[in-house]
């Protein structure tokens, strides 16, 4: 089975997360980069699938020269290989065109009977990449997964959302996302590290997806930001030690402030 | 005035709060034309809840395929619309399938897409949506620069207001599902609502951490919540160890909720919890460690064992409301 995973490399959210004050996009220079935890999830999720029935696991990601990054981790975890979608004209990309550079970069990888992403990023949070990317694809989509079975050509997969559980079929090739609770990540082991340094990734530029550079990024964005401003820090307020009346004390706060 | 669609969501014929919410947030932008994808039968049960709150008109796409396919259906039924009514705007709640409803229909209509919009507006001719940004650290102003604007609202954000309609109705077919293309749902495990507000329309909601130490402590949590009228929340930390389930989780990677008053109990306060939660509007906090980061951002905070201050505080609440 040939699984095409997708990675993002996002800012730590350990660390201070701020939009730039020129263009208003996401400052990748001001906060550590990460793998998206979520992307550990996916990459180990494709991992399991191919131990389970063969095949080969591509990491594919979409990002600056730096996502790279991203990209090594999954081939460290143990991925087979990786194609790096890098352009600076791709600045400033929307959602739509994330995901119409992701469906041209998959359709460079042969013979994929499966994608899988994450559910939700942790810094755009549009959670809507994956079923673009299945509507670009034509491929049906088995979304916020929390179990993935495959049986032939047959994938079934439990998805969790606040309705319920429910339970999706459907046929490759397909297109999976991962929930948090789906699995825990393996680490890279040392010869994973170092077999990493060895394994192909290819790079491609926007032109070599057979996209016009300038209908991606910024100005080819069918969105566009007017204002942002970050909101001031909520500051701290009273504190009182508990002697024996700290619910009393608390009680009478809400009292205070009208919420009780 | 241009329709406004709005994709209607629905259990076992009851309307959520989301859609009025919805409803309302698009009679500033136009004239509310609810949408309704499901069962045969469905929009009969609907129509005149819709109408309370505004919807001049109830499109109705109504199949077994509805029901037995995930997403494709909803997708088809707003674009077909989209096509032939040409709105001024396309409005979904941002649940987890209501954002990916809408990237589905946002491409297949060729237009831009507001992600998880706090408020919309209208300017000029434009449609403005505020997003509120890294746990509520930035707040953001869009808007859709080509074709028509598809955006999905943040459940809880816009005041659900009514405003009696009366709703004409008009039926929409649904193209044939093509099962390479689409995913079947062969069962489903309905979650059981229980008696508390649903987490991220509360106005009060109650939270433990991993400091609650057990599930069965989380009695203590849940007894505060229901002194309150509120709901009960989670730390990752506390669904992690197995305390409280899953869709309780507040955070980053759980939801965001804005509630009047919110209560973190054992809950040290790391960055990803206060994405959440930080937007609340008063914060209280009970925490045995005087240190803990959540006391950075507290309006109220008490350095104690939340064994003795929340049974006390619940103690209080009820006498009050007696
Ligand atoms: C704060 C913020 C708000 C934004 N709001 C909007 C908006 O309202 N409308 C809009 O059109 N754009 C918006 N954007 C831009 C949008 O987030 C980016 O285009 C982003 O690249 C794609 O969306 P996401 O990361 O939110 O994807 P999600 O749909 O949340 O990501 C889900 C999964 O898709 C895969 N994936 C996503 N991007 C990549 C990638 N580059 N490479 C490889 N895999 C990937 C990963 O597996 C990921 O786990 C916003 C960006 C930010 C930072
Ligand atoms: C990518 C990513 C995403 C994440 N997403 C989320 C998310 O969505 N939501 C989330 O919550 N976390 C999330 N986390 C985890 C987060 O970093 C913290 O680990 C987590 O919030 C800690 O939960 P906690 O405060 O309950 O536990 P702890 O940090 O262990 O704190 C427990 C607190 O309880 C106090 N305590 C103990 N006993 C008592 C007592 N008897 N009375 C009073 N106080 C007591 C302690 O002093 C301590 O401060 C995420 C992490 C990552 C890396």
């Amino acid at each position: 089975m040939n699984i095409v995973v997708l990675v993002k490399l996002v800012p730590d959210t350990y660390s201070e997360r701020k939009l730039s004050d020129t263009d208003h996009t996401l400052d990748r220079d001001s906060a550590d980069a990460v793998l998206d935890e979520i992307n550990e999830r996916a990459v180990e999720e494709a991992l399991q699938l191919k131990e389970a029935h063969g095949g080969e696991v591509t990491a594919l990601c979409v990002g600056p020269d730096r996502a790279v990054d991203a990209v090594r981790k999954a081939l460290q975890m143990g991925a087979d290989k990786a194609v790096h979608v890098s352009d600076a004209a791709l600045h400033g990309s929307d959602v739509i065109t994330t995901a119409k550079v992701l469906a041209k970069a998959v359709g460079t990888i042969d013979g994929v009977d499966l994608v899988i992403a994450g559910n939700e990023a942790s810094d755009g949070r549009a959670g809507a990449v994956p079923a673009i990317l299945a509507e670009l694809l034509g491929l049906p989509q088995l979304t916020h997964a929390n179990k993935v079975t495959v049986e032939g050509d047959t994938i079934t997969v439990e998805r969790a959302t606040d309705d319920g559980v429910l339970h999706l079929q459907a046929t490759l090739p397909a297109l999976v996302s991962v929930s948090e609770k789906i699995n825990e990540p393996r680490y890279p082991s040392f010869k994973g590290i170092m077999a990493a340094k060895k394994k192909p990734i290819t790079t491609l530029t926007v032109a070599d997806l057979g996209l016009d550079p300038a209908g991606v990024g910024l100005s080819g964005a069918w969105t566009a930001v007017l204002e942002a401003a970050p909101k001031p820090p909520r500051t701290a307020g009273e504190r009182v030690e508990d002697n024996g009346d700290g619910g009393t004390k608390i009680a009478e706060y809400l009292v205070g402030q009208k919420l009780i | 005035m241009s329709e406004v669609l709005v994709l209607v969501e629905h259990v076992d014929g009851e309307v959520k709060k989301a859609t009025f919410e919805l409803l309302s947030a698009a009679r500033r932008l136009g004239e509310p034309a609810a949408v309704v994808v499901g069962a045969v039968g469905t929009a009969s049960k609907v129509k005149d809840a819709l109408a309370r709150y505004g919807a001049t008109k109830v499109y109705v796409a109504e199949s077994d395929d509805a029901v037995n396919y995930l997403v494709t259906p909803k997708v088809d039924a707003l674009a077909t619309l989209a096509g032939r009514v040409s709105p001024a705007a396309v409005l979904i709640s941002a649940s987890l399938e209501g954002k990916e409803v809408a990237g589905r229909v946002a491409v297949r209509i060729d237009s831009g897409l507001l992600v998880d919009v706090v408020d919309v507006e209208r300017s000029g001719d434009d449609v403005v949506g505020t997003q509120s940004i890294f746990g509520g650290g930035f707040v953001v102003k869009s808007k859709v620069s080509t074709g028509t604007p598809v955006i999905t609202v943040r459940p809880g954000a816009v005041e659900a207001e009514a405003a009696e309609a009366v709703a004409t109705e008009e039926t929409v077919e649904l193209p044939a599902v093509d099962p390479a293309r689409a995913t079947r749902i062969t069962s489903r495990e309905p979650a059981v609502a229980g008696d508390r507000p649903e987490l991220t329309e509360a106005s009060v909601v109650v939270s433990g951490g991993r400091g609650v130490g057990s599930a069965e402590n989380f009695a203590v949590v849940e007894r505060l919540a229901d002194a309150l009228g509120g709901a009960v929340g989670a730390s990752r930390a506390a669904v992690d160890s197995g305390y409280y389930p899953h869709q309780f989780q507040v955070g980053q990677t759980g939801k965001t909720v804005s509630p009047q008053l919110y209560i973190a109990l054992g809950i040290s306060g790391a960055i990803q919890h206060r994405a959440g939660m930080q937007t609340a509007k008063t914060i209280v906090a009970v925490n045995k460690d005087a240190e803990a980061p959540i006391f950075e951002i507290a309006d109220f905070g008490v350095v104690g064992d939340l064994f003795q201050v929340a049974p006390q505080l619940t103690e209080e609440v009820t006498k009050r409301r007696g």
